[in-house]
């Protein structure tokens, strides 16, 4: 696409596009101005070369040589790059843990009777774990098994000594490896604890020790924490299954209460859509002159009940703020992760209620109204009656709802894409033997203001399936596909023709929608399961992963644990590592004889996607298909 | 020269935090690249041509007084006037001060002389180093661009001394002001 103004040189998706003029237009400030405003940015911070670990400092290391070389302490460039690094995968891991911890809390109120609202919708998985976990499942009911599984995943978190359950879920050779080089997780709060004590003032200084125990603390999270947080949430709010959406700012209606969902946990979404059939709120709304209330979503809260209701995702990270710029929606619900604090000022220019729930999350200006589990249908109702009656200052002359919107076609987890594929992976795995498909990119991660909106996501999956990748994607990676149509089982004819041949004939999309940033896990399963099919390890395998506008520390986390688990993960915007040569070499070289996996960084998605071939295509030769 | 842009760096030393911005962007310009992530690999390394320099509180007042500090470009240069090979030379009223490397023997009369020791070593000795003002560079000093607080900045005589004037005149409204209310009151 023709780069013409500004606001496309900020985002490569139309409807954005359009929203950031109308911005420009009315003086409203956005991400993408307070980062003009933060430039330049800090070189010492880019390199990973300021540490404020303790008081002696702030301290910086002068990259080219003439200022100092050492922190006070004595920590060298290696040091201070691996300690950042161990404290970014600490918060990562953490956020999705604890995420999963909150999911794990509500499946045991479930259980003792107090889940207000919450049921256990897929009873066949509950079974499933608790086997897993060694839960006598005969003869007993959903209840008491829903307890015990509670019970034991609630104690991993915490687990002193002794792996964690679904580790044993990675294939044998991958274990081994993991117990050979000592990074076989314990429980992810011990790992997080140990993280931040390693990076005290005078704890660890190995930049290689440092970096092994960030690798043994993301897979504590990508094979624990993250992985908790998909499995529960499918026992109870179901597991995805195959439907068709709608997606982009145009799913806004001129004519209805709109109610934007807006973080991750699914605890709060789910009871939102559920109060909005509501008959009472209906009424109420209709009272007002609204034709009905308009549930959507942003980010991965917006992509677990789009993967599992179908509820329309409104827009991926960097449109949160562009949504309220569409003067059309009465309440923006938020939980944790990825809000921006800048919302409520925001909102002060419209008629949006910026309504924050977590105790754990507030933002100076937001309406806050507590969520809690044990009564979150009726804490669900109050928040959209709290939108439905802001209804009436909604100002007309400034709604601006952009037409475009997309169908889509997601709901692709595991089970789903088993079930598609007629109840085993074997015809995947067939495919890829046969060479029809080359092999599977995950495709996940971020919004960056630094980049282009959506263009490297776009570009990166366009040029994968046009090679017969198949692309597996969660996250705001896959709000840009759903956005760019790639999600349409008609998209098929945009990939090469041995995958559009897969894809007609199964009748799904070439990029497949698997769910939130903690349903990275599926990809995951879903690369264990075919590694055991083959008799190898996951880092044999013709995969490989990329974040192309990645900022998170959540996505620092993710990448660890993807290369921990031996694939190949390209990284569209740079980590702040370069200022040490020596992490650089073990990130993007060294690891690969360690764990069989290593990162890369390449800013260009047509080049990224030309490392993520070679790479496939060399796996593949190793494999002798 | 007339082309380039003239002016100085001044520095707004309240302003200046210390962060080292400066340093960082001048090294980056040096470089053969100008990307950061490729200069920091560089063989030699560039060299940043301005240094925050600090002084704790005693000497001046009981405040630790921190600024960087870039050659001033005088207009009657010391450096200029001791070369011995004319390797230094002055370019135009408000034009820079500039280094002509294969003239230099690296003798450092130059950093003898100079009363703001901005002059420095290049990594291989041979030659001087300093700052030139960025005078080929489009967007102008590049230590200037860098500044988070806008401490450094840079202007020609006349558009300072005219902010000079309008901030005195702006301070004499706000006196007068004062007065007449003060005035009224009585």
């Amino acid at each position: 696409m023709e780069v013409k103004d500004r606001a496309s040189e900020r985002s490569f998706d139309p409807v954005s596009q359009y929203m950031l003029r109308l911005a420009e237009k009315q003086g409203i400030e956005t991400a993408w101005d307070r980062l003009e405003k933060q430039q330049p940015q800090c070189g010492f911070g880019e390199l990973g070369l300021c540490c404020r670990h303790c008081n002696m400092g702030p301290c910086r290391i002068d990259p080219f040589g003439e200022g100092p070389t050492k922190g006070v302490c004595g920590a060298t460039a290696d040091t201070m790059v691996a300690r950042g690094l161990l404290r970014a995968i600490a918060a990562g891991a953490a956020a999705h843990s604890d995420h999963g911890r909150d999911i794990a809390h509500t499946l045991l109120l479930v259980a003792e009777g107090k889940g207000n609202g919450y049921q256990i919708k897929d009873e066949a998985k509950l079974r499933a774990l608790a086997e897993e976990y060694g839960i006598e499942t005969k003869k007993r009911t959903v209840e008491e098994i829903a307890f015990d599984l509670a019970k034991a995943i609630y104690a991993e978190f915490g687990k002193q000594e002794g792996p964690i359950q679904f580790t044993r879920r990675a294939p044998e050779k991958r274990l081994k490896l993991w117990q050979k080089l000592g990074i076989e997780p314990r429980g992810v709060d011990r790992e997080i604890v140990e993280c931040m004590h390693r990076t005290h003032m005078g704890v660890d200084h190995d930049y290689v020790n440092l970096t092994l125990h960030g690798l043994r603390t993301s897979i504590a999270d990508g094979w624990g924490g993250s992985m908790i947080a998909t499995e529960l949430s499918d026992v109870l709010f179901g597991t995805p299954q195959p439907k068709k959406a709608m997606a982009n700012l145009g799913v806004l209606k001129a004519d209805e209460v709109n109610i934007i969902v807006h973080g991750h946990e699914p605890t709060l979404s789910e009871m939102i859509v559920a109060a909005t059939h509501d008959p009472d709120l209906l009424d109420r709304a209709k009272g007002y002159g609204a034709k009905g209330i308009n549930v959507a979503g942003i980010c991965c809260t917006g992509n677990e009940v789009l993967m599992r209701q179908g509820v329309p995702i409104a827009g991926n990270f960097l449109q949160q703020e562009l949504a309220i710029i569409t003067g059309a929606v009465e309440a923006m619900v938020v939980d944790v992760q990825c809000i921006m604090p800048a919302l409520p000022d925001l909102a002060t220019c419209y008629h949006t209620k910026i309504i924050s729930t977590s105790p754990k999350a507030k933002t100076p200006g937001a309406t806050h109204i507590e969520f809690h589990e044990e009564k979150a249908y009726d804490i669900a109702k109050e928040i959209v009656r709290t939108a439905v009656d802001n209804y009436p200052n909604r100002v007309a002359a400034k709604v601006n709802i952009p037409d475009e919107k997309m169908e889509c076609m997601v709901g692709f987890s595991v089970e789903a894409i088993v079930a598609a594929l007629g109840g085993s992976l074997t015809p995947l795995i067939d495919a890829i033997k046969s060479g029809a498909i080359k092999g599977i990119a995950g495709v996940v991660g971020c919004n960056n203001p630094t980049v282009r909106q959506d263009y490297s996501h776009v570009n990166l999956v366009k040029e994968l399936i046009k090679n017969d990748v198949l692309v597996v994607t969660t996250g705001c990676n896959a709000i840009a596909c759903a956005k760019a149509g790639l999600m349409r089982p008609e998209a098929a004819k945009e990939a090469g023709k041995g995958l559009k041949g897969v894809c007609q004939a199964l009748g799904v999309p070439p990029v497949l929608h698997m769910g939130s940033c903690v349903d990275i896990s599926r990809i995951l399963v879903a690369c264990a399961a075919i590694a055991k099919a083959l008799g190898v390890d996951i880092s044999d395998l013709p995969v490989a992963g990329a974040a192309p506008e990645w900022m998170s520390e959540k996505a620092v986390s993710i990448g660890a644990y993807v290369v921990s688990s031996g694939i190949f993960t390209v990284l569209g915007t740079v980590p702040a590592v370069l200022g040490s040569a020596n992490v650089t070499k073990l990130l993007t070289e060294g690891a690969e004889g360690v764990v069989g996996g290593k990162f890369a960084v390449e800013t260009d998605p047509f080049k990224a996607a030309q490392l993520i071939l070679s790479h496939i295509m060399a796996k593949r030769a190793a494999l002798g298909i | 020269m007339e082309d380039k842009m003239e002016g100085n760096i001044f520095i707004d030393v309240e302003k200046c935090v210390a962060c080292k911005s400066c340093e960082m962007a001048c090294a980056v310009e040096q470089s053969k690249s100008k990307v950061l992530f490729q200069a920091i690999r560089e063989e030699p390394l560039p060299q940043s041509l301005v240094r925050v320099e600090w002084i704790s509180g005693e000497l001046v007042s009981p405040k630790k007084l921190r600024s960087p500090l870039q050659c001033r470009h005088c207009e009657d240069a010391p450096c200029v006037t001791v070369c011995p090979t004319k390797a230094l030379e002055k370019l135009g009223a408000e034009g820079p001060v500039i280094v002509h490397d294969e003239r230099c023997i690296g003798c450092k009369w130059c950093v003898l002389v100079c009363p703001f020791g901005v002059i420095s070593l290049r990594r291989d000795g041979k030659a001087v180093i300093k700052c030139d003002l960025c005078f080929e560079r489009e967007a102008g000093p590049a230590c200037v661009e860098a500044c988070p607080t806008k401490a450094l900045r840079f202007l020609t005589v006349a558009e300072l001394g005219k902010e000079r004037r309008r901030k005195a005149l702006a301070d004499l409204q706000q006196g007068l002001v004062a007065g007449k209310k003060q005035q009224l009151r009585w």
